[in-house]
């Protein structure tokens, strides 16, 4: 029996796998794949027969003023957002990993517990919160909102790294003349490096793309999935097609970079 | 004389219930190699981080240099720390390593980097500067970490069990490494190890640490060939430990009866007391010499060829307990061999604690 099997050649041995494979990523691409593939259509239809390619919905999109609006905002608010996201959870780890916190272990269940909560909620949350206080909704509202769902993340994936080891390094720091912030700026922040830009490029990537509470907690300036949505009102159109496989390559782009240069530098 | 370079007042340290260090006094000469030794538990690794400024005594007073530092942070004692996993900063380079704690002290770069080749230098690195660290071995790790601690000049060097990670024949190298760099740079070194050999080989002064109490302190060849107590004589290396009746007592010599004979011997006891009487293995021979007096017949359970030597565990008449022996290289004791036994008197220990 195994003599046979090893007698046919490596891809027939292995069709049933390559076969569930293939599926299984079609299953996943193949709505993006489609979505790219009639933003380079060529009439007035996305949808088959395909006649381009063309790029003319893309020079469309990148001429649409408020298309454009909607993408810087989303760049702030992604970098802002994540930004805030990193440093207030590299403090919450520092705090809980390195001192002794009363109810540390309630604290960081508390921390991780937005993790659970679907957005849809925090979204409604936040906007009878912002309405009840009396805050306009404004992208520093959407940058709020992002910042509540990105933060646990970044608490958890940077409080897991740091472990006794690094406590032990920071203790010869200490030991050698280091001023609390000269501890943090000079040992445990290089140290924790990797985890610090794979948290921020995460959040990056959750925040470009998160659309209902963008959608519930902003007016007029609006984050470019918001946008999306209201091109969608109007119909179908290769137009919306272009935008968002805009938003996917971006997305993509942004993970790449984060896969580089985190694993990368893991490799080393 | 001169103030001392390390004064433990009193230290007490308690961790909830437990106390781990209690009422240690403590004074250590400029200086010296000082080896913390004892079992694990024993409260060295206490004592240590007491003396590092990372914990603070329950009760007593540290003080270093005369000055009282009790309350001082462990970045403005004037203490550096060899730690036993090295702690090197993985993100920096050699040179970044060495030259952190100057950095920290505002030294200027031109200056800095002289004094790191110096540094790197006297560890016998002097070409790696600016390698990384995982690209080092343990024990030039080991060396970088020193450095990194001596580049300071701290008024006291605190090494904590360094030596651990290393295989025996490194770990041998780097004792003479680090006792020929101690005698070198004259700073005093405090040294916590739980490996007796370790402790003799690089130490000025033993002191032995036991349930959070100092059992013995005193040069390596004291506290070996005299101990204290009968916890030292049983740490120390191998020891036979005999109940002994005290007989007579005058003038610092004592006659005691025991199961293997009546001795005179050296010490102070109560006439009439118990006491315990320490034979080294090597001190019972095969031949009798000089002052030597006999102590029965063994007959030999085990036998092991160790180079120099050879162990025995042998059975001695009147004895319940097997006693360790040390036989000579060429003598091939076979089990049930039978050898009488002699010792020098002045070779045992009296021992009444």
């Amino acid at each position: 029996m195994s003599d046979v099997r090893r007698k046919l050649p490596i891809v027939l041995r292995n069709l049933p796998a390559i076969v569930y494979a293939g599926l299984i990523y079609g299953f996943i691409f193949l709505p993006v794949a489609v979505l790219m593939l009639f933003s380079l259509q060529g009439s007035r239809l996305p949808v088959p027969p395909f006649n381009g390619p063309s790029l003319k919905w893309y020079v469309a999109v990148f001429s649409d003023a408020r298309v454009m609006d909607a993408m810087v905002n989303s760049v702030i608010v992604a970098l802002v957002s994540s930004l805030v996201s990193v440093g207030l959870g590299f403090l919450a780890a520092y705090a809980l990993a390195r001192h002794r916190v009363p109810a540390a272990r309630f604290i960081q269940g508390f921390l991780t517990a937005p993790l659970t909560v679907s957005y849809l909620i925090i979204a409604m949350g936040l906007l009878i919160t912002f309405n009840a206080v009396g805050v306009p909704k404004s992208l520093a509202t959407i940058v709020i909102g992002h910042v509540v769902i990105n933060l646990p993340l970044c608490f958890a994936i940077i409080y897991s790294q740091m472990g006794a080891h690094q406590a032990n390094i920071e203790r010869a720091a200490r030991d050698l003349g280091a001023r609390e912030w000269q501890v943090l700026a000079l040992v445990t922040v290089p140290m924790l490096w990797p985890a610090l830009f794979a948290s921020f490029f995460l959040a990056v990537t959750f925040s470009w793309d998160e659309f209902i509470i963008a959608f519930m907690v902003s007016r007029f300036d609006v984050t470019l999935p918001v946008e999306i949505w209201s091109m969608l009102r109007s119909g179908l159109n290769p137009k919306t097609n272009a935008v968002g496989s805009f938003v996917f390559i971006i997305s993509v782009i942004t993970v790449l970079i984060l896969e580089f240069v985190v694993f990368r530098r893991k490799r080393t | 004389m001169s103030i001392p370079a390390v004064e433990f007042r009193g230290i007490t340290m308690r961790f909830g219930a437990t106390t781990a260090v209690r009422g240690i006094d403590l004074a250590i000469d400029q200086g010296a190699f000082v080896v913390l030794l004892g079992p694990s538990g024993g409260g060295k690794t206490t004592l240590l981080n007491i003396l590092g400024g990372f914990l603070e005594p329950t009760e007593g007073r540290v003080l270093i240099d005369g000055a009282d530092v009790t309350d001082v942070p462990p970045a403005k004692r004037p203490t550096t720390t060899v730690f036993q996993d090295y702690a090197l900063f993985p993100h920096m380079t050699i040179a970044g390593n060495v030259s952190f704690g100057l950095r920290m002290r505002g030294v200027a770069k031109a200056e800095r980097d002289a004094r790191v080749a110096r540094a790197l230098e006297m560890v016998g690195l002097g070409d790696t500067a600016l390698r990384r660290i995982h690209e080092l071995s343990g024990g030039q790790r080991q060396r970088i970490a020193l450095a990194r601690a001596l580049i300071v000049e701290p008024s006291v060097l605190l090494l904590d069990e360094p030596l651990g990670a290393l295989d025996l024949k490194l770990r041998q190298q780097m004792q003479e490494e680090l006792k020929a760099i101690q005698k070198r740079v004259g700073t005093t070194f405090v040294h916590v190890t739980h490996d007796q050999e370790e402790a003799m080989a690089v130490a000025d002064t033993v002191v032995i640490l036991n349930d959070g109490a100092i059992e013995d302190i005193g040069t390596p060849e004291r506290v070996y060939l005299r101990p204290a107590t009968r916890f030292t004589a049983n740490f120390m290396g191998a020891n036979n430990l005999i109940e002994a009746r005290v007989c007579a007592a005058a003038a610092g010599r004592v006659t005691v009866e025991t199961p293997i004979g009546t001795f005179d011997v050296e010490g102070d006891a109560q006439a009439g007391g118990r006491a315990t009487l320490a034979i080294r293995p090597e001190h019972l021979h095969t031949e009798a010499a000089g002052a030597r007096v006999a102590v029965g017949s063994a007959r030999v359970i085990e036998a092991g060829f160790f180079g120099t030597h050879h162990q025995c565990v042998a059975g001695l008449d009147g004895l319940d307990a097997p006693i360790k022996v040390r036989l000579p290289q060429k003598l091939i004791p076979r089990p049930d061999d039978a050898f009488a036994l002699y010792v020098d008197p002045a070779d045992m220990v009296l021992l009444t604690r």
